[in-house]
């Protein structure tokens, strides 16, 4: 019995297991847009998974910054160079350009204040990769037409009450955020619920209904400080 | 020429005979006065490789010595840290050439006020000149030099051992690979140099201390340091784990004696704490060793910016604190990241869950060993190290 049919555990379980199975098809997706080489931060890093990839792919000079101190503990057991630290507060102390790429993984939701990252990472990256939820998916969307409740799926298991993600927005407020603080998108991806690129087959004007993530390449328009 | 590879001596149960490295060429001092000729006694463990390019150098602590991993020949105790240090362990002597000097002013072979002033014929005692953090260091540089050591694969070290690896990183930068200061302090703040103004001015009070001249009449001013060490002791540690070990129990009797006997537990402790470092720490030293830590501000040099002692480092740091340390705070290592963080450094950060206070750096802390082997790992992958003999086991 696989863990999605037992119905001894509940909803939040089966999403987490349903999720280990499937591979972080984001990750690579975002994998392929770094040069090889470069120096890459990688903001929420987590156990470190974006990061192992990256130095074993493209052999990148990766650091990263994670919250929550036993999985920074574990980062650096794994030979990763992770210090404890918020995206909201830490980066103010980076130099600015001082890395080819910034990376936000799933993590720009969870800020306290996203434009403020998504400016920092501008000031101290030529390149930011920025991937999130979009909120603008259609299951999300029909869960709180229909049942009135805040959406609960399997990519955001979590209820309104315990989630840490606190800011989500569409794919189209992002682009709106990108225009406001000067963010040139070099390139957009929008992901199925597994995380595989939609394509040409379906349309541009759709994907903010039918992706459930999203991966965007931003660079700093040229003379703008955001 | 070839240049003879270093031969490290095996980890035994007989005390080792420290090697001796004997200068005539002067060492500038900070203080402006000059040293020589002077001593560094040190310990070795493992390989140099044929490429010398696997020295690790370990600094010691206030108190510590250069038996890291070997029987101390005072105390007849295992290595300080041979947890750490040896075969297999995190920093793995089957893989890496270990180093570990008796800093300059200490008092187990390196020169240091209890050594002969070659001026006079007698102990230097006070006539020995003040040393400093960046002093021991240049002295290690020397000893290097003639062991005909390039750089460092890495330098590792906790407390005064981890101001001494942030000192290297800041003299001699372009000689360090890889650097792990551990439970420690760009600096040393007004609580941790009145700490030790305490420590002194007991040793000094001691009438047997005599001027620190005690060596030359015979004395040994006994109580004073012992009083020093127990002091100090206190602030190795936390209120929890002197809690657990000890609580309010009463040492061999039932209720308390209405005087002043050792009657609780923790007394007793620190009295026996005290006693024992009398036998193999000179007073003086003491003195001088603690007065280079208060005197460390490594962002002094730099305009009071602490980045500035790291700009343009190549050097892959691993910080290290302990969430019960409050002599040295996870504050003081995070301030030590930001500084590195503003020159683009590559760091970690680790701050380890622990109720042992400033000395869980020397005992048994599995997330530190995890995080000392991996960054070993990745840097000696880096840096195009072989597997150990053992293969480098996890």
């Amino acid at each position: 019995m696989t863990a999605h049919q037992n119905p001894l555990l509940t909803f939040k379980e089966r999403a987490k297991a349903e999720l280990a199975k499937t591979p972080r098809i984001d990750l690579l997706v975002i994998a392929g847009l770094v040069e090889p080489g470069a120096r890459v931060l990688d903001v929420g890093c987590g156990k470190g998974e974006l990061l192992k990839l990256l130095e074993e792919q493209k052999h990148v000079d990766g650091r990263g910054i994670e919250l929550k101190q036993s999985r920074v503990n574990l980062c650096v057991a794994g030979g990763l160079s992770v210090i404890q630290g918020d995206a909201d507060g830490d980066l103010a102390t980076y130099p600015d350009q001082a890395f080819d790429y910034a990376i936000l993984s799933r993590t720009l939701q969870a800020t306290r204040r996203p434009k403020e990252v998504l400016k920092e990472l501008l000031r101290i990256a030529r390149h930011v990769i920025v991937s999130f939820p979009n909120f603008g998916f259609w299951r999300i969307r029909l869960q709180i037409l229909f049942r009135g409740r805040m959406p609960v799926t399997w990519n955001l298991p979590e209820a309104w009450y315990e989630t840490p993600n606190i800011h989500f927005c569409t794919i189209r407020d992002f682009y709106a955020l990108c225009d406001e603080i000067g963010a040139r998108v070099e390139r957009s991806f929008a992901l199925s619920p597994y995380g595989h690129p939609l394509g040409m087959k379906v349309p541009p004007p759709l994907h903010n209904l039918i992706a459930q993530q999203a991966v965007f390449l931003l660079t700093r328009e040229p003379g703008k400080r955001g | 020429m070839n240049k003879p590879i270093l031969p490290g001596r095996e980890l035994g149960a007989a005390p080792q005979q420290s090697l001796i490295y004997r200068s005539e060429i002067a060492l500038p001092l900070d203080c402006g006065r000059e040293l020589v000729p002077f001593d560094i006694a040190y310990q070795t463990y493992g390989t140099l490789n044929a490429e010398r390019t696997n020295a690790v150098l370990v600094c010691h602590a206030l108190t510590g010595d250069q038996h890291v991993a070997s029987l101390h020949p005072v105390t007849g105790k295992p290595g300080w840290w041979e947890t750490v240090v040896g075969p297999g362990k995190p920093v793995d002597t089957d893989r890496y050439f270990v180093i570990c000097a008796n800093v300059l002013g200490g008092c187990m072979g390196s020169t240091g006020p209890a050594s002969v002033n070659p001026g006079t014929g007698k102990p230097y005692g006070l006539d020995f000149p003040v040393i400093t953090i960046a002093d021991m260091v240049r002295a290690q540089a020397r000893l290097l030099d003639h062991l005909e050591i390039p750089d460092l694969f890495c330098v590792i070290g906790g407390s005064m051992g981890g101001m001494q690896v942030l000192q290297w990183c800041a003299s001699f930068g372009r000689k360090v690979f890889s650097a792990v200061p551990i439970a420690t302090t760009p600096r040393h703040s007004s609580q941790n140099i009145a700490f030790h103004e305490v420590g002194r001015q007991a040793v000094m009070a001691d009438p047997d201390w005599r001027g620190g001249s005690y060596l030359e009449e015979g004395t040994t001013p006994a109580k004073g340091l012992a009083v020093a060490r127990m002091a100090a002791h206190i602030t190795y540690l936390s209120d929890e784990a002197l809690h657990r070990k000890f609580g309010r129990n009463l040492q061999d009797r039932d209720k308390v004696t209405f005087g002043f006997d050792a009657d609780f537990q923790v007394e007793s402790y620190l009295r026996h704490q005290g006693i024992s470092f009398v036998d193999r720490f000179d007073a003086n030293s003491y003195l001088y060793i603690t007065r280079a830590m208060d005197y460390f501000d490594l962002a002094a040099d730099c305009g009071g910016v602490l980045a500035g002692a790291f700009k343009g480092t190549k050097t892959r740091f691993c910080v290290v604190s302990f969430t019960s340390d409050w002599l040295y705070s996870t504050r003081e290592s995070r301030a030590i990241v930001q500084a590195l963080n503003a020159v683009a450094a590559n760091v970690s950060f680790v701050e380890i869950e622990s109720d042992k206070g400033h000395d869980a750096f020397l005992l048994h802390e599995p997330e530190l060993f995890g995080a000392i082997r991996g960054f070993l790992n990745a840097a000696a992958q880096r840096r195009g190290l072989m597997q150990g003999a053992r293969g480098g086991s996890q």
